[in-house]
């Protein structure tokens, strides 16, 4: 471990991961846009560039460009700081998702990620989604507008609610795999009813990780109908941007931190031979769980909020609770 | 490797700017924030004991994590106290909390 | 490199703290509570105590600060009043002199400490260490305090359920 081991790799990796991140993000707003157009047999933004392929840039350049308003009656300090708060915790919790098996580079060993295989890992991915919350809830807050403030306190409930059976889960998941380094959790070997358990789980965590997106149909941070956009309402120009591209980035990162846990993360035929399609194998994967995230956006629609709230915590939790008993049950019966 | 007194200091001077919000609040609310300082002063001094005199031994963490424990609880029940108080008297103030005074 | 840790998570967790005590406003002050919380998970990690970093992110940042705010929302923001300025002046002198002693007695036993460095560590802090530990040697206590949750759970929820019609204050 020397200096090159220390600081050049990490700060040449990450500002790599983050490239991609953002560029991925900005693109998946048109992947959501074209893919929502077709669900509802319309052609989606098909005018800037060969089919609308410039037009996340547009969006971007118009967003930019429009004038910086604080409005006069916000909490200042809070208002600046509130979509810094949103944006870190959707870029941080990338930080533990392994691309791809480790790599050899002039002599170097280069693990493909940024700290993956520490003993906590699993941890990590709870706390950061814990802290998930402080960007809507301080907005709402600073806005010093109703519409907004309920906003906030709606999605304070929300996320805390639905943060317990995510736990749940990811303890079960604790429970199959033994360890809490993700890297080890992608490449331990496996028996086949552990897997086929796991995608059991599946859908309740698919669930939880909605609702801690702000994804519909669970998007009640910023309903347009009955709180016009809520924490977002005095968001604007560059500042919305933030808000809007955080969003987008948490259902990425979350997305490719799910393919990690339940379905092999880089894993796929021939990546022993080729590492470099380990990066392209999660890739896929997580587009498929992007697909699903907008699949239920175009199909279902938003609960009411007392729905919300006893969804979680009469249905969503008893049944991660059950799930965690069985794992418990399976895994010492089966192993 | 830091002196385990560097620890101390620092959780002692915690603990008492804790001990002086406590005091000098009159927001029940800001008064809670002053107590958690407090607990949390306590956490970072079993570590540091932990640490540096039984690494061996995980008792001082377990102590702690017993007192975050507590502190989930202590905040949960104070904050839902704060709730039905602001119904019932529709302030927070602990001054003008004076309902047994005749 | 442990000392520009430590000094730079220990002063952040100071400013954390005063932060808390002296801001004028509630939210300001929950939120100086969470930098005080999070330079203490630092603390902690320096020390090699992992889980208990990230359980005191978990519990403390995402729940306890967030039930604060939630709080402070719901009651609405009211300004975090100075007595001791308005009423009794004096006191505020009293506290310095406090505090001066204070540093001194601290001071003092930073200088004639006779605690050094620790002994070694063979990955105490990891979770399965303290995982272990915990279910086995403790599990008393440690069911005790989910016990103790239990009830909090159980009194906060009746504590705050509305027993009367909707919202309106009473009359006085």
């Amino acid at each position: 471990m020397d200096w090159v081991d220390l600081v050049v790799i990490p700060i040449i990796k990450g500002a790599l991961i983050l490239f991609i991140l953002l560029t991925a993000t900005a693109y998946l707003t048109l992947f959501e846009r074209k893919l929502i157009a077709r669900f509802q047999v319309r052609l989606g933004p098909n005018r800037a560039g060969p089919f609308g392929l410039l037009q996340p840039l547009a969006d971007a350049v118009k967003l930019f460009f429009k004038e910086e308003v604080v409005p006069g009656h916000v909490n200042k300090p809070v208002y600046l700081l509130a979509p810094m708060m949103a944006m870190v915790p959707a870029i941080a919790l990338f930080a533990v998702v392994p691309l791809g098996p480790d790599l050899s580079l002039f002599g170097r060993r280069i693990p493909l990620h940024m700290g993956g295989d520490v003993n906590v890992a699993l941890l990590y991915v709870l706390a950061i989604a814990s802290v998930g919350t402080y960007g809507v809830m301080l907005a709402g807050w600073a806005s010093n507008n109703n519409y907004s403030l309920l906003g906030a306190m709606r999605t304070s409930a929300q996320m805390i609610s639905y943060e317990l059976p995510m736990a749940i889960i990811v303890a079960s998941l604790l429970l199959v795999t033994g360890t809490m380094s993700v890297v080890e959790i992608v490449e331990q070997p496996r028996p086949l009813w552990a897997w086929l358990w796991l995608w059991l789980g599946f859908p309740l965590y698919f669930i939880t990780m909605l609702a801690e997106s702000n994804r519909a149909p669970f998007d009640f941070p910023e309903t347009e109908n009955e709180l016009i956009a809520g924490y977002q309402t005095e968001y604007g120009g560059f500042k919305f941007a933030v808000f809007y591209i955080s969003e987008y980035l948490h259902m990425l990162t979350s997305s490719a931190v799910a393919v990690t846990l339940f379905f092999g993360g880089w894993r796929g035929p021939f990546v022993d031979q080729f590492p470099l399609l380990g990066p392209v194998y999660l890739a896929l994967k997580t587009v498929a769980i992007l697909f699903l995230y907008v699949w239920v956006r175009a199909s279902i629609p938003r609960l009411r909020y007392d729905q919300l709230m006893s969804f979680g915590w009469k249905y969503l939790l008893p049944w991660s609770l059950l799930y965690l008993a069985v794992t418990a049950v399976l895994v010492v019966a089966l192993s | 490797m830091i002196p385990l007194s560097w620890y101390l200091a620092v959780a002692a001077i915690l603990f008492v700017i804790g001990f002086y919000g406590v005091l000098s609040r009159r927001n029940a609310i800001a008064i809670l924030m002053g107590i958690e300082l407090m607990l949390n002063a306590v956490n970072l001094n079993l570590v540091a004991f932990w640490r540096y005199t039984q690494p061996d031994q995980v008792a001082g963490q377990v102590f702690a994590i017993i007192v975050i424990t507590v502190a989930a609880a202590e905040a949960a029940v104070g904050l839902a106290l704060f709730i039905a108080l602001y119904r019932l008297r529709g302030t927070v103030h602990i001054d003008e909390i004076d309902l047994l005074r005749g | 490199m442990e000392w520009v840790f430590f000094g730079l998570f220990g002063v952040l967790a100071l400013v954390g703290s005063v932060g808390v005590v002296v801001s004028r406003n509630a939210v300001h002050s929950a939120l100086f509570l969470l930098v005080n919380f999070a330079a203490t998970a630092l603390l902690f990690l320096v020390l090699g105590a992992q889980f208990l970093a990230l359980a005191q992110v978990l519990v403390y940042a995402g729940a306890i600060v967030v039930l604060f705010i939630f709080v402070v929302m719901l009651v609405g923001n009211e300004t975090v009043d100075d007595f001791v300025a308005r009423e009794r002046p004096w006191l505020r002198w009293a506290a310095v002199g406090f505090f001066l002693v204070f540093i001194a007695v601290a001071g003092y036993s930073l200088v004639m400490s006779g605690w050094e460095a620790a002994k070694g560590l063979a990955d105490y802090g990891a979770v399965e260490r303290v995982g272990a530990v915990l279910y086995r040697e403790y599990l008393l206590p440690f069911e005790l305090a989910s016990v103790i949750l239990l009830a909090a759970m159980i009194g906060a929820i009746i504590l705050a359920a509305r027993t009367r019609p909707p919202l309106g204050r009473p009359e006085e």
